[in-house]
């Protein structure tokens, strides 16, 4: 290693005091006391927050005689991956293949969340960077429509979507999910944040039309946003289970298929916990992976009257 | 706002001002166009159809027929199981939306105190309950009628229980049970927002509020803290609220629908028995009026009263 000069030595010796300094500012006005009852606390609550996850883990490694045993053991002892076979074993002898669930649900995920998140960021993008009339009561009503929930027009869409005779066909899961409204809020007031007003208006004077500004210049601007709407988008259609306008065995989701196996009782218990770990894997990971970008995301996304 | 007063003149009305505006602008009409006409189609419309459906009766199959208040004239004089939704829905609402929200305005707070690597660990471990599908199942399984689940067979072992208690069928503990689960995966988007929330207050801040006499974490949070995040309050306020009346999903998967007794009966429940099973569509849309207000009242209330807080 080549011997350090003075200056960089000094340098890093100052990086270092800046570290320290800004660690000890963290502590200011805190208590040796509260420190450790905070941690004990969420240490305890955040156990209780990952048991029943752990718990199915634990459960889809058991085998049989673990699964039966009086009192029940919370822990494995002879670990097997026996249940997960039976899973796969169960899905390809059910009428509908095991295949096709799969392939319903991840069409579904895919397609609808890049809808919505093509759509939202087009529109967050007029609504926030383009001074049109009306923008704002176009936002309002998003706004509104946060307050209440899905179920209130749930009904009522059935009539639209017999109208549209989308009944039981692929539409009426994936069309609607492109006007999930949180991802046209995230997405606007995280453009309103971190989009420079200055440097779009030089882009115009250039002129670049309002589209190529948008691909060009903005999304590129938000990556952290459009990968949280690809989040939210993406765990809601993966967890819809079964829906009021599809009835066809054939254009089901998966996870239909697996609450139908976990439902059908104790002998079966193995097997739905396998079926349920393979559920919550898929988000769980999707998150990880994306977390840093989402609180990001989400530190724009406060409400200012 | 001022910048576009500004832009004003005397020679032309408002009107025809707006009219130059949406001209030049008109391609900011183009980009908003596909998610609003998809947002007209399956969000406002279907609201205002079961306005005008609430005063019909309408079956799908017959032009709807106006009656006037019959239906909400039913729905409270006549109905004896949507009394005990209603106030089912609200019990439940009271419980788990404040709860909830408090939940996650808590936890958020301790987790912030943590050292950065281990803070997005332990937001992982309270944020996965909320995202991982049916995982709520599993409760079943801890809470199992037969001695094979953990309740019964440990609380029989160290003698607490006398035989296996059906801990989701026994109108004693339905309620109680179904709260604990919905707060448990209630830590959600709302639960997110405070996390980033509490990540953005400027630090200086607090050092400011140190030396002005802030002398523990507690006066920090009331008087630098919360007062900064008013707007992540806001929106996690409305995430709560609504994520407290859309719960019924939650309850149908662990307690089965109807409920014994109607004792976890919503008007969610009571909106897909008429809408889904006896395609009374009139009927229907009267209750899912009623909720529609209901989560908008309560969503308008809360908001104003967070917006009075440090005012």
């Amino acid at each position: 290693m080549a011997k350090k000069d003075f200056k960089t030595r000094w340098r890093e010796y100052q990086n270092k005091r800046e570290v320290k300094k800004a660690q000890f500012s963290r502590s200011i006005n805190r208590s040796k006391g509260g420190d450790v009852g905070i941690f004990i606390m969420l240490a305890i609550v955040a156990a209780v927050m990952v048991l029943p996850m752990v718990y199915a883990i634990l459960q889809s490694l058991k085998p049989l005689n673990e699964l039966f045993i009086f009192p029940p053991r919370f822990f494995v002892v002879n670990p097997t991956m026996k249940n997960y076979g039976d899973l796969f074993n169960l899905m390809n002898k059910s009428w509908v293949p095991f295949s096709r669930y799969l392939f319903n649900t991840i069409f579904i995920s895919v397609t609808g969340t890049l809808g919505n998140v093509l759509f939202a960021s087009y529109a967050a993008y007029a609504i926030s960077k383009i001074k049109f009339p009306g923008r704002k009561f176009l936002f309002s009503m998003v706004v509104y429509s946060l307050m209440f929930h899905s179920t209130v027009t749930g009904i009522t869409n059935f009539i639209t979507m017999s109208f549209l005779g989308w009944v039981d066909t692929y539409f009426a899961v994936i069309v609607p999910a492109f006007c999930y409204t949180f991802g046209l809020y995230l997405m606007k007031q995280y453009m309103e944040m971190s989009v420079n007003d200055s440097v779009l208006e030089s882009a115009r004077l250039d002129g670049a039309n309002e589209n190529t500004i948008f691909w060009k210049i903005a999304m590129p601007m938000v990556k952290p946003a459009w990968i949280t709407l690809i989040i939210f988008a993406f765990k809601d259609l993966w967890n819809m289970g079964s829906n009021l306008y599809i009835y066809s065995e054939q254009l089901k989701t998966f996870n239909y298929a697996i609450s139908q196996i976990v439902t059908a009782g104790v002998a079966r218990s193995g097997v739905s916990a396998a079926a349920t770990v393979i559920m919550m894997i898929v988000p769980i990971t999707v998150f990880i992976i994306t977390q840093s970008n989402v609180i990001t995301t989400m530190s724009a996304s406060g409400m200012k009257d | 706002m001022a910048k576009e007063k500004a832009v004003i003149r005397n020679d032309i009305s408002r009107f025809k001002w707006t009219l130059i505006e949406m001209k030049k602008n008109k391609v900011g009409y183009f980009m908003a166009l596909p998610f609003f006409i998809l947002f007209f189609i399956f969000v406002v419309v279907p609201v205002l159809l079961s306005l005008l459906l609430s005063f019909t009766t309408f079956n799908l199959l017959e032009w709807p027929k106006f009656v006037f208040m019959d239906n909400y004239i039913r729905l409270f004089l006549d109905d004896d199981v949507f009394i005990i939704a209603i106030k089912n829905t609200l019990k439940f609402a009271a419980i788990t939306g404040p709860g909830s929200y408090l939940l996650s305005m808590m936890f958020a707070w301790f987790i912030n105190e943590l050292r950065p690597k281990i803070r997005s660990i332990v937001t992982l471990f309270f944020y996965a309950p909320s995202i991982s599908g049916n995982v709520y199942l599993i409760w079943t399984l801890f809470f199992s009628s037969d001695q094979y689940g953990m309740v019964n067979a440990w609380g029989m072992k160290l003698g607490l229980l006398q035989e296996p208690v059906l801990w989701f069928q026994d109108k004693k503990y339905i309620f109680g049970l179904i709260v604990a689960v919905a707060l448990w995966t209630s830590l959600g988007t709302s639960f997110l927002t405070f996390i980033a929330g509490f990540q953005v207050v400027d630090k200086t801040l607090y050092e400011a509020g140190a030396v002005d006499g802030v002398k523990n974490r507690w006066q920090e949070l009331w008087y630098i803290t919360l007062p900064t995040m008013r707007p992540q309050m806001m929106l996690g306020a409305i995430l709560a609220i609504t994520n407290s009346f859309g719960f019924g999903y939650v309850i149908t998967a662990l307690v089965g629908f109807p409920s014994p007794d109607y004792c976890a009966h919503t008007i969610m429940h009571h909106l897909s028995d008429y809408g889904d099973q006896r395609f009374e569509m009139g009927y229907a849309s009267a209750i899912a009026t009623l909720l529609f207000f209901m989560m908008i009242g309560a969503n308008l209330l809360v908001t104003k009263l967070i917006r009075k807080v440090g005012t």
